[in-house]
């Protein structure tokens, strides 16, 4: 069994939203999650918050928050354990930030630290 | 009469007292030694006390009887290390010349030692439970192997290796050092738990002896809580689990000893002061700032102390799954969280997230379907309630899912 990053990537990440709608998006995310931890996949996660976010940049000027000139931004991870791919897909298909129109969920493999890797 | 009633409440109470005492005092080799004289100790009291009759403070007598044996038992020892030993070319075990101290602060000292002694890593968890009912709650091998639904035999066995095991660990006897005691506890925690879950979910028909472990289990974190230094947040949340839990006992079974669904039982029958001793310890549990899965728990039986459904009341217990199974993932606790979850967003969302649980093995996995499934397709709810009833292990179990099948029946026609 693999393990598998599910990065979620919010289009806009200034929007504010209101306090029932983070209520709502709060209580999808913990069920979305408990579910992935009812079935024995769920390794770790958290999300990111946007306080105290900062960028440095190549030329090591840092600046404040992810926003700016980027317009996406990662709200948050979870590793999954999966079979394959296509099983970290499906979970990832059930993750709440997509109800965001142009988020995203990037899923990545975990690299083994198996010396091949 | 009530000598007949006195020495085994006597026995009762002070077995483990003079036990944990002379285990302390002899050393973690000599376990049976101890167990041996605090047992012989009432023997001379059965034997004294029927033709003398009582004394005037038997629990005194008792302490006395136990030292004057222990220090028999050292001389002798000693005779053996001096004047055998080196003939034998051995080394000598030593003794020094101790005073049997039973006193109360003695007493509880040596309990909470032995309880850190006996939850060793270097033996099984199902024996540390067994060694501790034996030394520290001072039941016998029967009630013992009574508990765990197996035979004296194979109790007298695992205790025995469970004690040479100990033995040649060369345990101390002592109190974990400060830097040490967090990850001891959690050891002790999880030995008092199952020492709770065996008594709260044994098969066993005797209700007394179920109950008696649990109280027992209660009693030995007490012992935690009354310490200064054993006293955490997290023992704390054992402990309100623990009262939440035994709180409905009387309401759980029958007079038949059949198991009483949750929503079916009678919630004046619900041990109030114990909600509030649970409610108690889960206000002291929710100092610092760690979350274990004990919080996690308590919170949880908190909720079903409630009785009435509410909307709340059921995200509560959901979103306490949800953390719970990020925690530790267990059957159970995904079980039951996909419960909480068709009564939170209902049977539909449930449903999809309970086809997705592989518990095909398990008869709850099955029963839980044909719950959810009931009212929304029948025939599915039959099909998985007849999964469930070939899976059944207990004939508790088959019981409450013929019952489950018998009324889903008796709606269609």
């Amino acid at each position: 069994m693999d393990e598998f990053v599910l990065l979620m990537r919010h289009m806009d990440g200034s929007k504010i939203a209101s306090p029932e709608q983070m209520q709502a998006w709060m209580k999808q995310t913990m069920d979305w999650i408990g579910g992935i931890a009812a079935q024995n996949k769920f390794v770790t996660g958290t999300g990111l918050p946007f306080d105290d976010a900062r960028v440095v940049n190549s030329d090591k000027v840092v600046t404040n928050g992810p926003f700016g000139e980027i317009k996406e931004t990662i709200g948050g991870y979870i590793i999954v354990k999966a079979d394959s791919v296509e099983e970290a897909v499906e979970f990832a298909k059930g993750c709440p930030v997509l109800q965001g129109e142009g988020n995203t969920v990037e899923v990545r493999k975990v690299a083994k630290k198996d010396g091949v890797h | 009469m009530e000598q007949p009633e006195l020495i085994p409440h006597l026995f009762r109470t002070e077995f483990r007292k003079i036990a944990a005492v002379l285990c302390k005092t002899f050393g973690i080799g000599h376990i049976e030694t101890a167990e041996d004289i605090a047992g012989d100790t009432f023997l001379a009291a059965i034997e004294t006390w029927s033709y003398k009759g009582l004394p005037e403070n038997p629990t005194a007598w008792l302490y006395l009887v136990a030292k004057n044996k222990a220090r028999n038992y050292l001389t002798r020892n000693s005779i053996f290390a001096e004047k055998i030993f080196p003939q034998l070319n051995q080394r000598a075990p030593e003794f020094e010349e101790t005073d049997i101290d039973l006193s109360e602060q003695n007493i509880t000292d040596s309990q909470l030692q032995m309880l850190f002694a006996i939850c060793h890593p270097s033996i099984s968890t199902e024996s540390q439970v067994g060694l501790a009912l034996r030394i520290l709650c001072g039941f016998g091998i029967d009630e013992i192997a009574n508990a765990f639904l197996s035979n004296k035999e194979t109790i007298a066995k695992r205790l025995s290796r469970a004690k040479e095991k100990l033995r040649n660990e060369k345990v101390n006897i002592e109190f974990p050092r400060e830097t040490e005691i967090s990850k001891r506890l959690e050891a002790v925690m999880v030995t008092l738990y199952l020492l709770f879950s065996e008594g709260y979910y044994s098969e066993s028909r005797d209700t007394i002896l179920r109950e008696d472990l649990c109280f027992e289990a209660m009693r030995l974190t007490h012992l935690l809580i009354d310490n200064e230094r054993t006293d955490q947040p997290i023992v704390n949340a054992l402990l309100s689990l623990m009262c939440f839990h035994s709180s409905r006992f009387a309401a759980r079974k029958n007079e038949n000893g059949e198991i009483i669904l949750y929503d079916d039982q009678d919630e004046t029958l619900w041990d109030q002061e114990l909600i509030a001793k649970g409610a108690y310890y889960l206000r002291r549990a929710s100092q610092g700032n760690t979350v274990s899965k004990y919080h996690i728990e308590a919170g949880i039986a908190y909720w079903h102390t409630v009785k009435t459904d509410t909307k709340e009341k059921w995200e509560n217990i959901l979103q306490l799954h949800n953390q719970l199974l990020q925690i530790e993932y267990s059957p159970i606790a995904a079980l039951n969280r996909t419960f909480a979850l068709s009564k939170a967003n209902g049977k539909p969302a449930a449903i999809a997230e309970a086809e997705k649980l592989n518990l095909a093995n398990n008869h709850f996995y099955f029963t839980l379907l044909g719950e959810l499934y009931n009212g929304i397709d029948n025939d599915k709810a039959k099909a998985n309630l007849a999964k469930a009833l070939r899976l059944a292990k207990t004939n508790t179990d088959r019981q409450t899912i013929q019952q489950k099948i018998d009324s889903l029946s008796s709606k269609k026609d």
